[in-house]
């Protein structure tokens, strides 16, 4: 597996009493795919909002790159965040501006970028991501599958290093789901970054993991592949994988408990 | 005993950190305005949004406040046979107190409710969030453009107000009541000072900013706000919060201005 691009060093994270990270050791390698999996209320969110410094950690640190972020002011942090991307759960379009302005927004804000090029580059985007003819939307306007296709378009105009996505294709009908995910493979492909996907799509999405991560009770456990998780004898991680996936028959397990 | 005790401490706690967190988001509003690239796009389109498209709710609300000052004025003022001080007595009432007061009342539940939601609304559906992870300062990009533009409206709608008032006064005192037209100009004239003036500017500017803060800020802070609840119902409970405490704001402002330069 490839050196960590981010890693979490001892990072404890409370909501009052409620210890949501706990002592978390965990690393994420560069080029690769990892997706964090856990029941509801876990703190993936809460993870994601770590990575992208939009909250501090109580205690740890948290290093992109080799600098903990934790520590960092917020003009470092928006130079560290250029080599981010991320796609929202609900894609977080500025409603109030077009989808070619949406598109537009990271060149026009953090590049100096004459307005003409600027131009050709979104048209070229808004063609990858089949959203030609669009352009002059307003987000309200486009169906679900369409707003998460413009966030991952936006997410990609500055060519990040790293791209987040936080539940990619909740709320999705099935072939849409596909074609996001259609869409995040050709990307990275072409793109090489490397992500971290926050989602409840489980089995679907562990075919695209090179690492899982379970969040459990404030706790990650790294695998290195989805059949690893599949195979532990661990009774928290057989619940996890009973509800999310169905049983799955292991013969030692189950003949010792029958 | 001791949880009441504990209580009390959560509750100063909680509004001490409320309280910093304002102050915090005033300082960043106003450091905005040297942040760069400026965008003085939306600075016009905020000034048209909170100034050019208020102007025929205070135009209407400046006339008939006028009028009736010309009517309760005449009556007073018949009293003691001083008619002819009509225009002075709705000027100064004007200028002084109402015009500023209820300026910012007006623009308070016009634009600052519409801020307040709005940026509610984009806290809530993660595209504030979106903006700092692409590394654009929100305070540069949406905060400090509608901070300016209240703070440039705001006394712009007041100079409307006042002078659209003193023609209400001037219609019904003069046209209708019967006071000498001269004697109602020159009253403005000789009873109007710099004073006057300046505590209306001073007024419309201290508003205008209590407004813009008060209102932005709860908006862009409604996750953290006790008891405000979650999502759509956040939105409607915080944006009736901000214009409830803008408008009693303004008001006790208005007094203590008014004490100071009396």
């Amino acid at each position: 597996m490839n050196e960590p691009i981010i890693s979490f060093v001892n990072v404890t994270k409370k909501f009052g009493s409620q210890s949501v990270l706990d002592q978390v050791n965990v690393g994420f390698p560069k080029g690769r795919t990892t997706v964090i999996a856990g029941g509801s209320g876990q703190g993936k969110s809460v993870t994601l909002k770590l990575i992208l410094g939009l909250m501090k950690p109580d205690s740890g640190q948290i290093m992109v790159e080799g600098q903990d972020i934790a520590a960092m002011g917020r003009r470092e942090l928006n130079r560290i965040r250029t080599n981010f991307g991320v796609l929202f759960q609900g894609a977080a379009l500025l409603d109030s501006i077009t989808v070619f302005e949406n598109v537009a927004l990271p060149l026009k804000e953090r590049t100096s970028l004459p307005h003409q090029e600027i131009k050709e580059r979104v048209d070229e985007a808004l063609a990858l991501f089949e959203l030609t003819g669009h352009g002059n939307k307003y987000p309200a306007q486009l169906s679900g599958g369409m707003k998460k296709r413009v966030g991952l378009a936006r997410a990609l105009m500055l060519q990040p290093e790293i791209m987040l996505f936080d539940e990619p294709t909740t709320g999705l009908d099935p072939e849409i789901s596909m074609e996001i995910y259609r869409l995040f493979f050709e990307t990275q492909k072409k793109y090489g970054y490397t992500s971290i996907i926050v989602s409840h799509d489980i089995p679907k999405v562990f075919n695209l993991a090179d690492q899982v991560i379970l969040l459990n009770n404030g706790h990650m456990t790294t695998f290195a592949t989805p059949e690893e998780i599949q195979h532990s004898t661990d009774p928290e991680i057989m619940a996890f994988v009973e509800a999310t996936m169905g049983q799955v028959y292991v013969s030692k397990v189950m003949e010792k408990n029958s | 005993m001791i949880k009441i005790i504990e209580q009390l401490g959560e509750t100063a706690l909680y509004y001490f950190r409320d309280l910093g967190r304002m102050g915090i988001f005033l300082a960043q509003a106003f450091a905005g305005i040297f942040s760069r690239p400026f965008r003085f796009m939306e600075l016009v389109r905020q000034i048209r949004e909170i100034g050019v498209n208020s102007f025929g709710v205070i135009a209407f609300t400046g006339g008939f406040t006028g009028m009736v000052l010309g009517l309760q004025g005449y009556y007073t003022l018949s009293k003691f046979g001083a008619n002819s001080g009509l225009g002075s007595a709705v000027a100064l009432s004007l200028i002084r107190e109402l015009g500023p007061v209820l300026t910012a009342l007006m623009v308070t539940g016009r634009a600052g409710s519409a801020m307040c939601a709005e940026i509610g609304i984009m806290r809530n559906s993660e595209q504030l969030d979106a903006l700092e992870c692409m590394a654009i300062d929100p305070f540069r990009f949406l905060i400090t453009p509608k901070f300016l533009a209240t703070l440039i409206s705001v006394p712009a709608l007041t100079l409307f107000f006042n002078i659209i008032g003193i023609l209400g006064g001037y219609l019904v005192g003069v046209g209708l009541l019967g006071v000498n037209p001269g004697a109602y100009v020159s009253g403005i004239e000789q009873s109007v000072v710099n004073l006057d003036i300046n505590l209306g500017i001073i007024k419309s500017f201290v508003f205008a900013l209590l407004i813009v803060w008060i209102c932005t800020g709860r908006g862009y802070f409604v996750h953290k706000i006790r008891g405000a609840g979650f999502g759509a119902e956040a939105v409607s409970r915080v944006t009736t919060q901000a214009v409830v405490f803008a408008s009693i704001s303004v008001l006790v402002w208005d007094y203590l201005i008014t004490a100071v330069m009396m």
